[in-house]
């Protein structure tokens, strides 16, 4: 078994080893964020801290054949689907030894064998991608599922709009989870967005929908289980909305100002990670001590993941030309 | 002359006119209260108020679409494409409705509107976020297509943009929004007209947008006296500026950011050719990048782009043996 799929398989039940996930999600992400600080990665990096039980729940309900269409704010979802550190973290630096060969970058990973498909970077573009993977598994008569997984920014979008349409009069084995983490760039949902309770909008496609609460895995495993279950048995699409926060700025350079006061703190004491920790305190296969250890040595594993990836090659000048065609041409 | 960032030339421009002209109104996302997400728009929100200055959902279609409804109606909207490749979700609305306009209302509608948008690689955004795709609009009759490459040029352009009765794609290279550059507010650029940026006698440069400096840095480094020529307006373009140029030096390179295929350089080596068949000194050539996708990684990136090295090489060999060289990628067996 390959190393990702392994680690797909280590989160799908035990809350011990979700919660870690979520921590080596979090320590990526710091890492991330202080390699683009530092000038050290070029481009644009889009955190996902605050979604990380989203990430994982998702992850540990789905099976690896089971594609799922996500955006650039991808990296938990990624590695909580299995990709390894080190496939993610060199593809963010541009290593050649990254998941996109160094060519894509923070938003643009995938892993097929997880079922990633490629992520967008437009928003709304992987909605009808997912719909048309559906598509593929009815006309193939089987039991597969396909996710698109999006902002809440993105139900502004025509994209979005046709795509749920399409997939309730075909009835496609889809899940739609809009990611609801209050603010699309700089903006507040409710500045671009007449209603709060965007799964609302499916209600005018007849697909059934439900809000629920993003930051507690437990409430996104049963969703998320009981729309695929839907989907797996013919009922066609479902549309979630995950209420979440996204506890950094948009992308790198933004400090979040616009946000009002005290709002970050109030979903930060919901704080994924906290309700995780107790979670898996809960089960009794970890103590308090073993929790500590376990963060230091996550910590020490990201670190050891950057600076291996530091070290990995570049890309060569030929890998540009390839993957274009099915064939090479030259020209 | 006051010196200024090509993002605060941008944003200059817009508020001139709008201080001028009560029917520009300007939208997008994240424009207004954010002042833009690269800061093209700072200070309007507060100088112009909330109905004139607007910030937009995530609606490309929507908006773009709105603008062309609003500039039908009297209106002059400037929007703001953030990247250049968010304008294939609204495509149709400037493409096929915007641009067609005034023919389809013989003649009674005029859709006086600007659509900036953002382009060009060198920055890291990868593969859906660097490209100039000036082609996807200059093949619309209709539509006028411009972009400038400096301070001045943006303030310049952007005010005959907004002033023009017609649909004007304003491509405005990333790369360049920080840089500084001195901006005289008095001087006009016309739709329409190139600028000679370097005067030369041996060889011409026709190049566009971040390119210019390409050519620029390229032209200061070579032994020839070459003119570089900035296009400035894809279409309609100066056809009068470049054939005098190429008539004086007899020989045309162009330098284009944008894959080998479908660039609108090969629109001017075709009227070049056309013009002075058997005249030229040396065939016209183009230098662009790849036909590949533009790559994240950031040797490769700087590899894909056309740069001064790679400039002078091909004008050297051009020199040298009175033939057309192959890129780079050819040469090297990719
Ligand atoms: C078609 C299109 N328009 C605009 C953008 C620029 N953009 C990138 S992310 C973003 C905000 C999206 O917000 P949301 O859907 O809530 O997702 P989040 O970033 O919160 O995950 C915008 C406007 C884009 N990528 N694609
Ligand atoms: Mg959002």
């Amino acid at each position: 078994m390959s190393k990702g799929l392994e680690r797909r398989k280590a989160i799908l039940s035990d809350p011990v080893a979700q919660f870690e996930r979520a921590v080596e999600i979090r320590e990526f992400e710091t890492q991330v964020n202080a390699l683009f600080a530092s000038g050290t990665i070029r481009g644009t990096t889009h955190l996902c801290n605050g979604q990380e039980a989203l990430a994982i729940g998702l992850a540990s309900v789905l099976r690896t054949d089971d594609p799922v269409s996500a955006t650039y704010r991808s990296h938990g979802i990624a590695l909580a689907l299995g990709l390894t550190t080190e496939s993610a973290m060199a593809e963010i630096m541009g290593k050649a030894t990254g998941c996109c060969g160094g060519l894509g970058g923070s938003m643009h990973l995938c892993d097929l064998e997880l079922g990633l498909l490629p992520t967008s970077a437009i928003i709304g573009g992987g909605m009808p991608i997912a719909a048309g993977a559906a598509l593929a598994f009815q006309v193939q008569g089987n039991d597969r599922v396909a996710v698109a997984i999006f902002g809440d920014g993105a139900t502004n979008i025509g994209a979005f709009h046709e795509t749920l349409n399409l997939a309730a009069i075909w009835k496609l084995p889809v899940v739609f989870i809009c990611d609801n983490n209050v603010y699309a760039e700089y903006s507040r949902i409710n500045l671009t967005t007449p209603i709060e309770d965007l799964h609302i909008r499916a209600e005018s496609y007849a697909m059934p929908h439900f809000a629920l609460d993003g930051m507690d895995i437990d409430v996104v495993r049963e969703g998320i289980q009981s729309a695929v279950d839907r989907a797996r048995s013919g009922g066609g699409p479902t549309f979630i909305e995950a209420k979440t926060y996204r506890f950094a700025g948009h992308s790198r350079a933004d400090q979040a100002l616009y946000r009002p006061e005290g709002e970050l703190d109030s979903w930060k004491s919901r704080d994924p990670l906290l309700l995780l920790e107790e979670r898996a305190k809960k089960s009794g296969k970890i103590t308090d001590a073993q929790i500590a250890d376990m963060k230091v040595r996550k910590a020490k594993e990201i670190e050891a993941t950057v600076a291996l990836c530091q070290n990995a090659p570049e890309p060569s000048a030929k890998t540009m030309f390839e993957n274009i065609w099915s064939r090479k041409v030259s020209q | 002359m006051p010196a200024m960032r090509v993002r605060q030339a941008i944003a200059t421009a817009i508020a001139d006119e709008m201080r001028t002209d009560p029917t520009v109104i300007v939208f997008g996302e994240d424009i207004a209260a954010a002042e833009g997400p690269f800061k093209t728009t700072e200070g309007l929100l507060e100088e112009f108020g909330p109905i004139r200055v607007r910030d937009t959902p995530i609606s490309e279609m929507a908006f773009t679409g709105a603008a062309v409804g609003a500039a039908t109606m009297g209106l002059k909207p400037v929007i703001e494409i953030m990247f250049m490749e968010f304008l294939g979700v609204a495509l149709d609305q400037l493409v096929t409705e915007g641009a067609k306009m005034r023919y389809l209302s013989n003649g009674k509608l005029s859709v006086p509107m600007v659509v900036r948008a953002s382009v060009g690689g060198g920055l890291g955004f990868g593969g859906q976020h660097s490209q100039t795709l000036e082609n996807w609009v200059a093949a619309t009759p209709g539509l006028k297509v411009l972009s400038p490459s400096d301070a001045q040029s943006a303030y310049s352009l952007l005010r005959a943009a907004i002033q023009d009765p017609d649909p004007v794609m304003f491509l405005e290279p990333r790369v360049t929004y920080a840089e500084r550059g001195e901006v005289d507010t008095n001087l006009k650029m016309e739709i329409g007209k190139a600028r000679v940026v370097k005067q030369g006698k041996d060889l011409t440069i026709v190049a566009l947008g971040q390119m210019t400096n390409i050519a620029r840095e390229a032209a200061a480094a070579s032994s020839l006296d070459i003119e570089v020529i900035d296009l400035c307006t894809i279409v309609p373009w100066d056809k009068k500026t470049v054939l005098a140029s190429v008539k004086k030096t007899g020989r045309l390179v162009v330098v284009e950011e944008q894959p080998q295929s479908g660039g609108w350089g090969s629109e001017i080596v075709a009227a070049v050719s056309a013009e002075f068949f058997g005249e030229l000194k040396s065939p016209p050539i183009r230098i662009t990048c790849p036909n590949v996708p533009v790559p994240y990684n950031g040797g490769l990136e700087a590899r894909f782009l056309p740069n001064a090295t790679e400039v002078n090489y091909q004008i050297d060999q051009l020199m040298a043996t009175g033939k057309a060289p192959q890129p780079w990628w050819i040469r090297e067996g990719f």
